[in-house]
């Protein structure tokens, strides 16, 4: 172990989701190293009351460490940040994350757009973003963004989504976007994120 | 690595904020910026230019979209009792604390168009301590002011306003508190007769009073962390000792400056108390 003060990453995955989303990071996250290079933003879209146990639950299984995120809280490695019920969930230029209660945008807050976009513009080339299940079209607008600022856009291929809405409004979106089973999303993941977010 | 036309979008955008604030002084310079931007982008798409640079040109020569410009730099989503919980707290365990001055001051920072200041007087005077509370309610938007002062709402508000006052332990019915007028709910004028609304900015003013209690719920997350340290030292020059000051639900001070100066009173619903 080396014993320099954790650093901020100058990379990121970002992750969107509705309906189906709890089953579908069930099986990805849990595959990740504690030691895991990148850090991951995640939306999903949770009814808005205001207290949620999905970060706990998804702590208890995972061996990175899975939180809420938290206003100005610096963005570090190895941590999956979740978006609070009723926020939407922003990437600061200098690698912090921050929170709002702006409007709604596609009828939700948190949004997956205002998340991706917002990383989008903080990371550019070093960013992967992942749309899986879900049965609106939020994120579609975010992954394309994701996409021309140079970052790499992956999609839960409809066929094998539980809910097939998102996915595919975000491959229509962003046609560069590669269509891939969860399977192939958590090698990719695991795999090659790391070496090509560098 | 940042494509170069993200660069220059960049540049320009930090352009237009320093624009405003050396034409109008309205400060956004601080701001948290992914959100200021993508509110920039609206008003942008808005006033149809085609660049954030083309924007700064037509707020710089033509000050009548100034207003217009503040409600988009400005975020005013607000409701009545928002976060039942929060309120909850307050009357539960801060006004007890509080009823053992004989006289009060309150400060209402960033109050919007006034749903949190309703809340507060209705709850106070709930509690029996309407009569000896003075509020001050602030904020930078003069529209969000005057609607603040007027205190009229949408009639399709009311029902989530309702249900959040009883979650919040409301000891009446919030209709004993409007009266409802072409699609609109008109609150008491006597809910805001001890109260004083005025134009005020944590970014560039001083503290004006010494209070008791300051609610600043859903601001500082649009603030930087610097900004979000000047604010809240204000607070903390402003409070008596033992004083609460009471945030959004969720802001902390856990990245503050200033966290030393307060305890957690309420974790959960981010209240604190001053220590010193
Ligand atoms: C999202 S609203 C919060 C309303 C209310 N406090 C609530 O929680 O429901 C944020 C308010 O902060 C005000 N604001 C923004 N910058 C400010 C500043 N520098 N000083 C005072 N108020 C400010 C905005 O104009 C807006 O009315």
């Amino acid at each position: 172990m080396n014993h320099e003060p954790v650093r901020q990453a100058a990379a990121a995955v970002v992750i969107g989701a509705s309906a189906g989303a709890v089953e579908a990071l069930l099986r990805i996250l849990p595959e990740l190293p504690p030691d895991y290079p990148l850090p991951l933003l995640i939306v999903v879209h949770l009814p808005p009351d205001r207290e949620s146990t999905l970060a706990a639950l998804l702590d208890a299984r995972c061996r990175i460490t899975v939180k809420e995120a938290e206003d100005k809280e610096p963005i570090l490695p190895g941590m999956a940040y979740l978006a609070p019920p009723d926020y939407h969930l922003l990437v600061e230029p200098d690698f912090h994350l921050s929170l709002s209660s702006e409007e709604q945008v596609l009828y939700s807050r948190p949004s997956i757009d205002v998340l991706f976009e917002s990383a989008a513009d903080a990371y550019g080339t070093a960013l992967a973003g992942i749309i899986l299940t879900g049965a609106n079209s939020d994120g579609a607008k975010g992954l394309r963004a994701v996409a021309a600022s140079g970052g790499i856009a992956l999609v839960q291929s409809p066929d094998c989504a539980e809910a097939t809405a998102m996915p595919a409004a975000a491959l229509a979106a962003c046609p560069s976007a590669q269509g891939l089973s969860l399977a192939e999303i958590t090698g990719v993941l695991k795999n090659e994120l790391p070496h090509q977010l560098k | 690595m940042k494509t170069s036309a993200a660069e220059t979008e960049h540049i320009e955008l930090r352009l237009l904020v320093e624009a405003i604030y050396r034409k109008y002084h309205y400060d956004f310079r601080d701001y948290s910026s992914a959100s200021l931007k993508r509110r920039l982008v609206q008003a942008r798409d808005r006033f149809h230019c085609a660049s954030f640079s083309a924007l700064q040109e037509l707020v710089l020569h033509d000050p009548d979209v100034l207003p217009q410009m503040l409600g988009f730099l400005t975020v005013q989503v607000s409701e009545m009792f928002r976060d039942p919980a929060f309120f909850l707290t307050l009357r539960e365990q801060v006004l007890p604390h509080l009823r053992t001055y004989p006289s009060l001051k309150v400060w209402v920072a960033g109050c919007s168009s006034g749903e949190e200041l309703y809340s507060l007087a209705i709850l106070f005077r709930e509690e029996g301590l309407g009569e000896r509370t003075l509020f001050y309610a602030t904020d930078i938007n003069p529209e969000a002011l005057r609607k603040a002062e007027a205190g009229v709402y949408e009639a399709d508000r009311i029902p989530l306003f309702t249900s959040n006052h009883r979650l919040s332990g409301g000891k009446s019915s919030l209709s004993d508190y409007y009266t409802a007028a072409y699609g609109n709910a008109i609150l008491d004028k006597s809910l805001r007769k001890r109260t004083v609304f005025s134009d005020h900015s944590l970014v560039s003013d001083a503290v004006f009073a010494e209070v008791q209690l300051v609610c600043c719920r859903n601001v500082l997350i649009y603030f930087n962390r610097d900004l979000q340290d000047r604010a809240v030292g204000l607070f903390r020059d402003s409070l008596v000792r033992k004083g609460f000051l009471g945030l959004g639900s969720r802001e902390s001070l856990h990245f503050s400056a200033h966290a030393e100066a307060f305890t957690p009173f309420a974790r959960n619903e981010r209240i604190y108390q001053k220590t010193v």
